[in-house]
């Protein structure tokens, strides 16, 4: 509750934070080891960086164990204060307790001094910690902590003054510590508004980094490897031609394509599906799609069917290129596949041949669809796929 | 037999260039060449060429800027976007800008010399990408068109659109529509047209919103 030590190892371990809470409190009593750790946990132990930080950087890599979020807690900041102030009044009743014998008002003075540090410390804590994060919060709450800590503070040590010395002399020295306190301030301003700068200007040098490794290693992966089979393969131009227009066609989807959310959209689907059949026939493809819509099963199966019709045309037609046209109209989608090869004579087909009754026609038409060959020897083949949208 | 088209060639890739030089047919006579924004303005002003061979990511501002600095004082001059890159942006906004035509790097030497031809005729030469683009441009019509004569397609020019978009050569667009070749390219000039002037502005929206290959 008071620095999210407790918490941290919890998430860390994997148990319930009230079994740690518990052991901290069982071992305070055992001679105080508990305190001690717990000091030890908070001072030593950095904060896990959480929710979405600055671009999935560095960061991910510190510290471990304190997960501090206590605002996330259900007892949020409040509850942290409260927690506070019951360490310090506990503190000040074990120092009296103890018989140290300090007077009260000493002592008072002191305590009041002691949770305002404490205030403080968590807050420069919290601060470290929204620097993990992207600073999005606002920063006036925490504008009122520093000030509040720092005024309690201040009141404590001008009691405890104000009970040893002549109030006047308490006022000169508050305004001779004001004076020092600006007067440093006005000193190392612009150190630490340098230091600010200097670490922000880290961070985009350590992000442009970042990319451009991701880059070495993306053309590393696909271009340079690329490239490097392209000299073995100079003997055999088509398969020169088959790397180069895989390579071009994955560079593309790279460099073009936001790769989110494109799984189930059709058109990333048919592009897919002919892309095997470049890379696995050795023929070039030219896909154009207007319109888009999701898949379904039956544009799955049209997507087979368009799949069998590329593979024969591939294989079968002679022709280096194929066109692929697929339109999707608010009620229809119709896919041509068309290559200028040699054709074939429908009625010449025999009759076991299954390849294209089966797979193209009957696909179709099982799923609710239509299929049309228009061929002739000679004229090349174009098959129209037109399916109907539910 | 008609003199050969007069051709300079823009493109940062020297390769590119000597590679497109030799493919070129005997129809074509490349006059000049230049290799970013400055040189190019300079070589089409001195030559003025018939067709100017444009790559459109071309060092000094691309060469949308070419057609830009070109077009008000030699509207003659005809310019075909020739790129590696299958953006709708950069289809879309280069057509606009003001070239006849859009064609990508892979395509082979004789099919290249024909769209030289065809746009040094007047004629506008559409890939089938490009009329993929065009037809999903104008069909993301949701919103009430401002002038219907210029944002919005004939159904023959759909029609045309789309066998472009199949695959088919102008000649065979013609004998599967029976209609003449130059109706054919009659309907495409008017779509370049459309594409050019009309200013919904869903069609830049849409190419930006749209990066696809």
């Amino acid at each position: 509750m008071v620095a999210g030590v407790a918490r941290g190892l919890a998430d860390h371990i994997g148990v319930d934070v009230l079994v740690v809470r518990a052991l901290f409190v069982i071992l305070a009593f055992g001679g105080g080891a508990g305190i001690a750790m717990y000091a030890a946990f908070w001072a030593f132990v950095g904060p896990v960086p959480t929710g979405p930080d600055d671009g999935g950087l560095a960061p991910r890599t510190v510290g471990h164990e304190r997960r501090g979020r206590v605002g996330r807690d259900r007892f949020g900041d409040s509850g942290q204060y409260v927690a506070l102030a019951a360490v310090a009044i506990g503190g000040v009743l074990a120092v009296q307790s103890l018989g140290l014998g300090l007077p009260g008002r000493l002592l008072w003075p002191l305590a009041l001094t002691a949770f305002g540090a404490a205030v403080l410390w968590r807050q420069a804590d919290e601060a470290q910690r929204t620097r993990w994060r992207s600073a999005v919060g606002n920063p006036r709450p925490r504008l009122v902590t520093t000030v509040a800590g720092a005024a309690l503070v201040f009141a404590g040590a001008a009691t405890f003054l104000a009970y040893h010395e002549q109030l006047g002399q308490v006022r000169n020295g508050l305004l001779s510590t004001a004076v020092l306190v600006t007067g440093v301030a006005v000193i190392t301003g612009p150190w630490w508004l340098g230091t600010v700068r200097a670490l922000s200007s880290e961070r985009r040098a350590r992000i442009r980094e970042q990319e451009r490794a991701e880059l070495a290693a993306h053309l590393h992966d696909s271009v340079l490897h690329t490239l490097a089979l392209i000299q073995r393969h100079v003997e055999d131009p088509r398969e020169v031609q088959r790397l180069a227009r895989g390579q071009e066609r994955e560079l593309r989807t790279w460099l073009y394509r936001p790769s989110s959310d494109q799984e189930r959209d059709f058109g990333r689907a048919l592009e897919r599906v002919l892309a095997e059949i470049e890379d696995s026939q050795g023929v070039s493809i030219d896909v154009v799609v207007v319109g888009e819509c999701s898949l379904d099963d039956r544009l799955a199966a049209t997507l087979q069917a368009v799949r069998e019709a590329a593979l024969n045309a591939a294989k079968h037609s002679g022709s280096e290129a194929i066109s692929v046209y697929a339109e999707v109209e608010p009620l229809k989608v119709t896919v041509f596949v068309r290559d200028r090869g040699k054709g074939f004579d429908m009625n010449a087909v025999p009759e076991d041949r299954l390849g294209v009754k089966e797979s193209v026609v009957g696909r179709m038409e099982r799923h609710g669809g239509k299929a049309f060959i228009r061929t002739a020897p000679g004229e090349g083949t174009e098959v129209r796929l037109e399916m109907e949208l539910k | 037999m008609t003199p050969p088209v007069r051709v300079v060639l823009v493109d940062d890739h020297r390769l590119f260039r000597s590679g497109v030089r030799a493919e070129l047919g005997p129809r074509v006579d490349v006059v000049g060449e230049a290799d970013d924004v400055a040189s190019a303005i300079a070589a089409i002003v001195a030559l003025t060429p018939d067709v100017v061979l444009l790559d459109v990511h071309l060092p000094g501002g691309g060469g949308a800027e070419v057609l830009r600095a070109i077009l008000p004082q030699l509207p003659d001059v005809r310019f075909l976007a020739v790129s590696v890159s299958d953006a709708a942006e950069d289809v879309i906004g280069t057509i606009r800008a003001g070239a006849r035509g859009y064609v990508t790097k892979t395509i082979s030497g004789a099919d290249l010399t024909d769209a030289v031809v065809r746009v040094a005729d007047g004629d506008a030469v559409f890939s089938p990408r490009l009329a993929g683009f065009v037809l999903d441009a104008f069909a993301a019509t949701d919103a009430p068109s401002i002038d219907p004569e210029l944002d919005a397609l004939t159904a023959r020019e759909r029609e045309v659109l789309r066998l472009i978009a199949r695959g088919y050569a102008y000649k065979e667009i013609a004998r599967e529509l029976f209609i003449s070749v130059k109706t054919v390219e009659t309907h495409v000039s008017s779509v370049l047209r459309k594409l050019q002037l009309s200013n919904r502005h869903e069609l830049t929206r849409w190419a930006t919103d749209r990066r696809l290959v």
